[in-house]
């Protein structure tokens, strides 16, 4: 029997739904992960475009706050969880195993689970805004006793959404780690592993360590909501601070669950163009690791004005700045991989540049919130936003936007207009910026986040912030006409696409065959 | 790294797995309707929708259980699947203790932390004399910190360790033991004590909830609920989804002992089983934790 399934019959794609329903094809999981990202991508930015326009101007506009709120919570919960997260992993499922010579993901029936999961917990976490009291309105963060004691009713569709979500991450990274770990080519040691595998690897351990973790959070929700525990009460012998210490364990590994495959990503993009190996390759993985073990012990950074001991307050702050460095590695060696390169200018290695210096403007900011004394000063103010969205947008997105552009010619075959994406990046790059700078300084002036209306003498970065963020939105209807032009034609692309591209993904024929390496490539 | 002999087998297109995610939200879409008369499909306490998605999940376990261990049995896998799937329950029982991890780390937190801080410990003299004047901590807490606050249920006593939750220690640590003696006989090739020590871990098991059901009706009859408080939200949490974890275990234990029955499983070939046990001692060790953190400090 171990011979009848060596020639693989099917070679073609089968064609219909049920193609995608059934699918156990890992480029055809990733290709179902990339479309819902990008449809999770304009259902949360016009979520962010309600927010906008609400504060386009001081004074109730256009929603009720309730409503306002509702938007904030469902913009923050659909990017992260629905957006940025499935995107990489889609790259995941398209790359990893052409990266390491494997003939698919190493459970193929499960990682169509991990995927077919995510529609039906988004249609549970947006079905909440149709519901009675309306949809979830106290924060991506959901802190008790705003989830608990005064939450709407359609609260639990969103825990039972949140524990569905984490359902499908954890068999996402069950199977990337079983993928990366027993099914490389021969010869493709660890080290020699490209850095989006290695980065890959390490988010899924950090994935299958957190996601149960936001599972028992929500679940004492759940239970202080309808079955009489105390766990956020005080006034039975709980602590709502017990919420935000369950919460942020979880939290922060995510934030860089949402950053180190972006890392992953610049990281191959940056020496192709280049020309030169990545600098540094080595410390880049030590790096990578320092940052996921640091992330297990800064959660209550997020937590400085809560009433902690000193102690606490120091501790975390120390290891918080001591992010700076093994991100500052990271930083360096991508400056360094540019050093006396024969640097062009392709539209990845826009992006990718982008991203270099937009992130490390959101992680000086992050530097700034992660000193406690002055954090008091910024803490849930408009600085907080401006700072995560530099790391979310400008860093997360914009590296899964580069990942788009560099391996589109692989998935379509085709080579994207230039035209169109030149002007999607310079569009989206100075919007995004139009939009997030002046936040800065509307935190730093005292401006709270999540309200629908403000005092007068923040109104004129507020309405830049807004004329921004309806271009950014605008602009990525550019993307997605481009994205739609490549799949249907253009100019057809080269086995290896790119001039200075090196690994195994490059090896194989542009589109990708529906199968790729049922024999193992010999890796020297 | 890939193995000599055979590739690696790639599955077929399978509809196991939207069945399963239709289940999960039909299940957990009526579970969460039946909270609230404020909710959509079915009113406050109606969990027909529920019980509907718990059968289709069922009926997917069955259909693509079935169709991996027929896969397996025809010899379809290799080497290189036996390690996937070794890594993905290793991974998977992983998950698990992080979870459990948060139960934990919660009543460490409200243990040493937060109820000594509402009673004015370290710099929250304040909180005490503000907010919960006269309340003294202590653990078992069964005057709460709000005195006025009505709706908790005060109890008469708690488990004590050495009754049922020593016996209870004993039973589960012998089911230990057992599930090993049914590994080591089935690495001799003895198919008769397989079956039967299996039969006896399950039983252990199966006896072990038993006792865990009884001493709920006891705890629950001498006012120590769910409603009691913090000590009430910790103590059954952690013992509930032990126990659930039990049940998961014992199921698998079951199933494996049918297919000992029906011939399955080689001495080489026999990784559904070490994965049941894995899981077995995985629910061995929560208890020990358990044991000591809730019933004995």
């Amino acid at each position: 029997m171990s011979t009848a399934h060596a020639e693989h019959e099917h070679h073609g794609a089968p064609s219909g739904l049920s193609r995608w329903l059934f699918t156990t094809n890992h480029k055809d999981i990733g290709t179902l992960y990339l479309w819902f990202s990008f449809a999770m991508l304009l259902v949360g930015g016009s979520f962010a475009m309600v927010i906008r326009l609400e504060l386009l101007q001081p004074g109730m506009q256009w929603v009720d706050p309730n409503f306002f709120n509702s938007m904030t919570t469902m913009h923050g919960l659909i990017m992260v969880f629905g957006a940025i997260m499935p995107a990489f992993v889609g790259l995941a499922n398209w790359l990893i195993p052409m990266m390491i010579g494997a003939p698919d993901m190493a459970l193929p029936r499960m990682n169509n689970w991990s995927f077919w999961i995510l529609p039906f917990a988004g249609t549970m976490l947006l079905s909440t805004m149709f519901m009675d009291g309306g949809g979830p309105n106290f924060g991506w963060t959901f802190y008790a006793p705003l989830s608990t004691t005064y939450a709407p009713a359609s609260t639990d569709f969103f825990i039972f959404a949140v524990h569905m979500l984490g359902f499908s991450s954890i068999m996402g990274s069950i199977n990337v780690i079983a993928t990366i770990m027993n099914m490389r080519a021969p010869g493709m040691t660890l080290m020699k592993m490209p850095l989006f595998v290695w980065t890959w690897l390490i988010t899924a351990f950090l994935l299958i360590a957190v996601m149960p973790v936001l599972a028992g959070a929500v679940t004492m929700m759940l239970t202080d909501r309808n079955f009489g525990t105390s766990f956020f009460d005080a006034a039975g012998g709980g602590d709502p601070v017990l919420f935000q210490h369950v919460f942020w364990f979880f939290g922060h590994p995510e934030v860089y669950i949402m950053i180190l495959p972006a890392f992953g990503v610049v990281s191959q993009i940056i020496p192709t163009f280049a020309r030169k190996k990545l600098f540094g390759y080595s410390s880049m993985v030590y790096a990578t690791a320092s940052i996921a073990f640091l992330s297990f012990i800064v959660w209550a950074h997020h937590m400085f004005t809560v009433g902690m001991p000193v102690a606490g307050e120091l501790f975390f702050m120390y290891a918080t700045v001591l992010i700076a460095v093994p991100t500052g590695v990271k930083v360096f060696n991508w400056v360094a991989t540019m050093w006396q390169g024969s640097m062009t200018f392709e539209l990845p290695m826009k992006w990718a540049l982008a991203f270099v210096i937009l992130f490390t403007i959101g992680g000086f900011s992050g530097l700034m919130l992660g000193i406690a004394p002055v954090d008091f000063q910024y803490h849930d103010t408009y600085f907080v936003v401006a700072h995560f969205h530099y790391v979310l947008v400008t860093g997360a997105l914009f590296s899964i936007i580069a990942a788009v552009y560099y391996w589109l010619p692989k998935w379509t075959g085709h080579m994207y207009s230039e035209t169109l994406g030149n002007w999607h990046f310079w569009c989206s790059v100075i919007f995004v910026n139009i939009t997030f700078f002046p936040q800065h300084f509307l935190g730093l002036a005292g401006m709270p986040r999540r309200i629908p209306d403000y005092n007068a003498a923040f109104a004129d970065f507020n309405f830049m912030s807004s004329i921004g963020a309806f271009g950014f939105g605008l602009s990525q209807l550019l993307f997605l006409a481009l994205i739609i032009k490549c799949i249907k034609g253009g100019e057809k692309a080269t086995d290896e696409v790119w001039e200075g591209a090196e690994g195994l993904e490059w090896t194989i024929p542009s589109p990708a065959p529906y199968h790729t390496f049922a024999e193992a490539p010999e890796v020297k | 790294m890939s193995q000599a002999s055979g590739s690696y087998y790639l599955p077929e297109p399978s509809k196991w797995p939207v069945i399963g995610s239709i289940g999960m939200f039909i299940m957990l879409f009526g579970f969460a309707s039946s909270l609230s008369d404020k909710t959509p499909l079915v009113g406050e306490g109606n969990l027909t929708m529920m019980y509907v998605g718990m059968a289709i999940i069922i009926f997917m376990l069955f259909g693509w259980f079935g169709q991996v261990i027929r896969e397996s049995e025809s010899g379809a896998y290799n080497g290189q699947v036996d390690i996937s799937f070794r890594m993905g329950m290793m991974w998977f029982i992983f998950s698990e203790v992080m979870f459990f991890a948060a139960f934990f780390g919660a009543l460490y937190y409200i243990r040493t932390l937060s109820v000594p801080w509402l009673g004015g410990a370290d710099n929250n003299a304040a909180t005490n004399e503000f907010l919960y004047n006269g309340f003294t901590p202590s653990w078992p807490l069964n005057v709460m910190p709000d005195a006025a606050a009505g709706g908790y249920s005060v109890f008469k006593e708690t488990i004590g360790a050495w009754g049922i939750p020593a016996l209870n220690t004993a039973l589960l640590l012998t089911s230990g033991v057992t599930v090993t003696l049914a590994h080591w006989a089935l690495k001799k090739g003895n198919r008769g004590a397989l079956t039967f020590w299996l039969f006896a871990t399950v039983v252990l098991g199966f006896v072990f909830v038993g006792f865990q059901a009884y001493e709920y009706i006891h705890a629950y009859s001498t006012g120590l609920k769910l409603s009691s408080g913090v000590y009430g939200s910790t103590f059954f949490m952690l013992t509930g989804f032990h126990g659930l974890h039990v049940t998961i275990g014992a199921i698998m234990l079951t199933v494996m002992m049918f297919r000992s029955m029906k011939g399955h499983f080689t001495d080489e070939n026999h990784f559904a089983f070490e994965a049941a046990a894995w899981y077995w001692h995985f629910v061995d060790v929560v208890w020990l934790g358990l044991f000591i953190f809730v019933y004995v400090l």
